[in-house]
């Protein structure tokens, strides 16, 4: 028996599920006020912009981003086997490319704001 | 005689035989939700790198019924990935202080009481 | 005392004539400080003496009268009769092969447990003359909880991943590599992450945690496995990423 590979992704995993136990609800309920319009000054271009802009900002949302995505992706892999879907190898590659494609889009992103 | 005979779960369906099975499954779904919400916190982020117009027609698509709908259902699943993750936590990860591990619901606790921490400082920065 | 007339419906299946197991159901006067093991007894004992089991104890200690009761994984020597409502089905423990009726064979799981060496491999070969290993209150805590498994097997019964991918190694194997592991007088770590740091090892566990609900002893195995996973993971990125930190 060889020793797995899987700790990588289950690292990512496991220090993305703690942060987004953290964070996603709050922001997720940050995310429903503004859809809802809750208030008119609040999720202003310029507020966000300014955070988005000072590098310890980028440092937060890159951060952030990244470990929800690879959480994410790696508890879909598992999920998909769960549902009777027994292409694992296939299967991995679609989520960690998604998880992967995302990373790359949020550094451009962030390093063009 | 030898003939031993083997009982097989069934590898679609096996999560409705118990309630802690449909708990598990209710729980490792959230994960498609915080998936999508979070190529949504990208395309905001996009938005936001083009300009204050853009990131006005972010918020106008977002300000629609299925936005809300979508977020509603986002933070629910994120509330129950929340719960069900701090629950766990002094089965991760105890922690023993001298002699004696520290009771877990002390451990939960204290991760509940940082989320509440942190959440409220996201939305005084966020709101 | 109270006295109760249980229906008792049993699994049956005979290799030598059933080609499928069928259910059996008898009527059994329970007394209500009675377990599921007791009415098993007197059914063997009055009604049908050809009703296989396995049991030794009586007393929760043995492991050996695990079985399905009204579809849990449970010891019949510790589930009381006045916990159920006068209709008791008992089937042979999930996820294992019936060898007869409530008889399972346990052979995948006793090469499993051998495979991760649960036993103490010591750092170092000591004279009997060096005296023992001490060791101290904090550190038997560390491990105790896990040597309180009497390999009943109800947490293999209770796993859907054992269930569905029979290679997985299970709950109380790793559960017992950890303990050893974990135990300041050992050192045989490293050989045992070879067996269950792999992929049929801890990582085919998704903490389903039904194997902690299930444990009569709360050996608490999925808390183990969740612990194997985290020190493997350091271990990866310990070894790939930082290889001058290798022993
Ligand atoms: S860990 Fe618990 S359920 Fe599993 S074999 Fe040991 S005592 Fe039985
Ligand atoms: S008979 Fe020994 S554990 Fe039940």
């Amino acid at each position: 028996m060889a020793k797995s590979n899987k700790p990588i992704f289950w690292g990512l995993f496991a220090a993305g599920g703690t942060v987004t136990a953290f964070i996603t609800p709050a922001l997720a309920l940050i995310t429903l006020f503004a859809a809802m319009r809750f208030s008119p000054d609040m999720f202003t271009y310029g507020a966000i912009h300014a955070f988005a802009a000072h590098w310890l900002g980028k440092l937060v949302i890159f951060g952030v981003i990244l470990l929800s995505l690879w959480h994410a992706a790696h508890r879909t892999r598992v999920t998909v086997h769960d549902f009777g879907v027994r292409a694992d190898g296939l299967v991995a590659i679609v989520v960690y490319s998604l998880a992967g494609l995302g990373t790359l889009l949020t550094l451009y992103y962030l390093l063009y704001i | 005689m030898n003939k031993p005979y083997v009982r097989s779960l069934s590898k679609t369906g096996w999560f409705l035989t118990q309630p802690r099975y449909k708990r598990y499954m209710a729980r490792e779904v959230t994960c498609l939700f915080i998936f999508a919400y979070t190529f949504l916190l990208i395309w905001g982020l996009k938005r936001l790198a083009e300009g204050p117009d853009a990131f006005q027609g972010f918020l106008n698509a977002l300000h629609s019924p299925l936005g809300v709908l979508f977020n509603l259902a986002v933070l629910i699943a994120a509330v129950y990935h929340s719960t069900s993750w701090f629950n766990v936590t002094p089965q991760a990860m105890p922690i023993m202080r001298g002699e004696e591990f520290v009771p877990g619901n002390i451990i939960v606790g204290a991760h509940y009481a940082v989320w509440a921490v942190v959440s409220l400082i996201v939305l005084i920065l966020g709101v | 005392m109270s006295e109760r007339q249980i229906q008792l419906e049993v699994l049956r299946y005979n290799p030598e004539t059933d080609s499928e197991p069928r259910y059996q159901s008898y009527s059994v006067p329970c007394l209500n400080e009675w377990v599921v093991l007791d009415a098993l007894n007197y059914v063997k004992d009055n009604l049908d003496p050809t009703l296989s089991y396995r049991w030794s104890c009586h007393m929760a200690v043995c492991g050996s009268c695990g079985m399905m009761i009204n579809g849990e994984p449970k010891l019949a020597c510790k589930a009381f009769i006045h916990e159920y409502t006068d209709q008791i089905r008992v089937d042979p423990l999930a996820n294992f092969p019936i060898e007869r009726d409530l008889v399972t064979s346990v052979e995948d799981f006793i090469t499993k447990l051998a495979s991760v060496k649960p036993y103490l491999i010591p750092k170092s070969d000591q004279p009997v003359s060096a005296g023992e290993f001490k060791q101290t209150p904090a550190e038997l805590k560390k491990f105790k909880q896990y040597t309180l498994c009497i390999n009943c097997m109800l947490c293999y019964a209770a796993c859907p991943q054992y269930g569905l991918v029979p290679e997985f190694l299970g709950p109380a194997a790793i559960s017992m590599a950890h303990r050893y592991n974990q135990d300041s007088r050992d050192g045989g770590r490293d050989e045992r992450q070879e067996v269950i740091a792999s992929d049929e090892g801890v990582w085919e566990c998704s903490f389903v945690g039904a194997c902690s609900e299930v444990c009569p002893k709360h050996v608490d195995p999925a808390g183990a496995l969740q612990q194997v996973k985290v020190a493997s993971t350091i271990d990866w990125y310990k070894e790939h990423l930082m290889p001058w930190m290798k022993k």
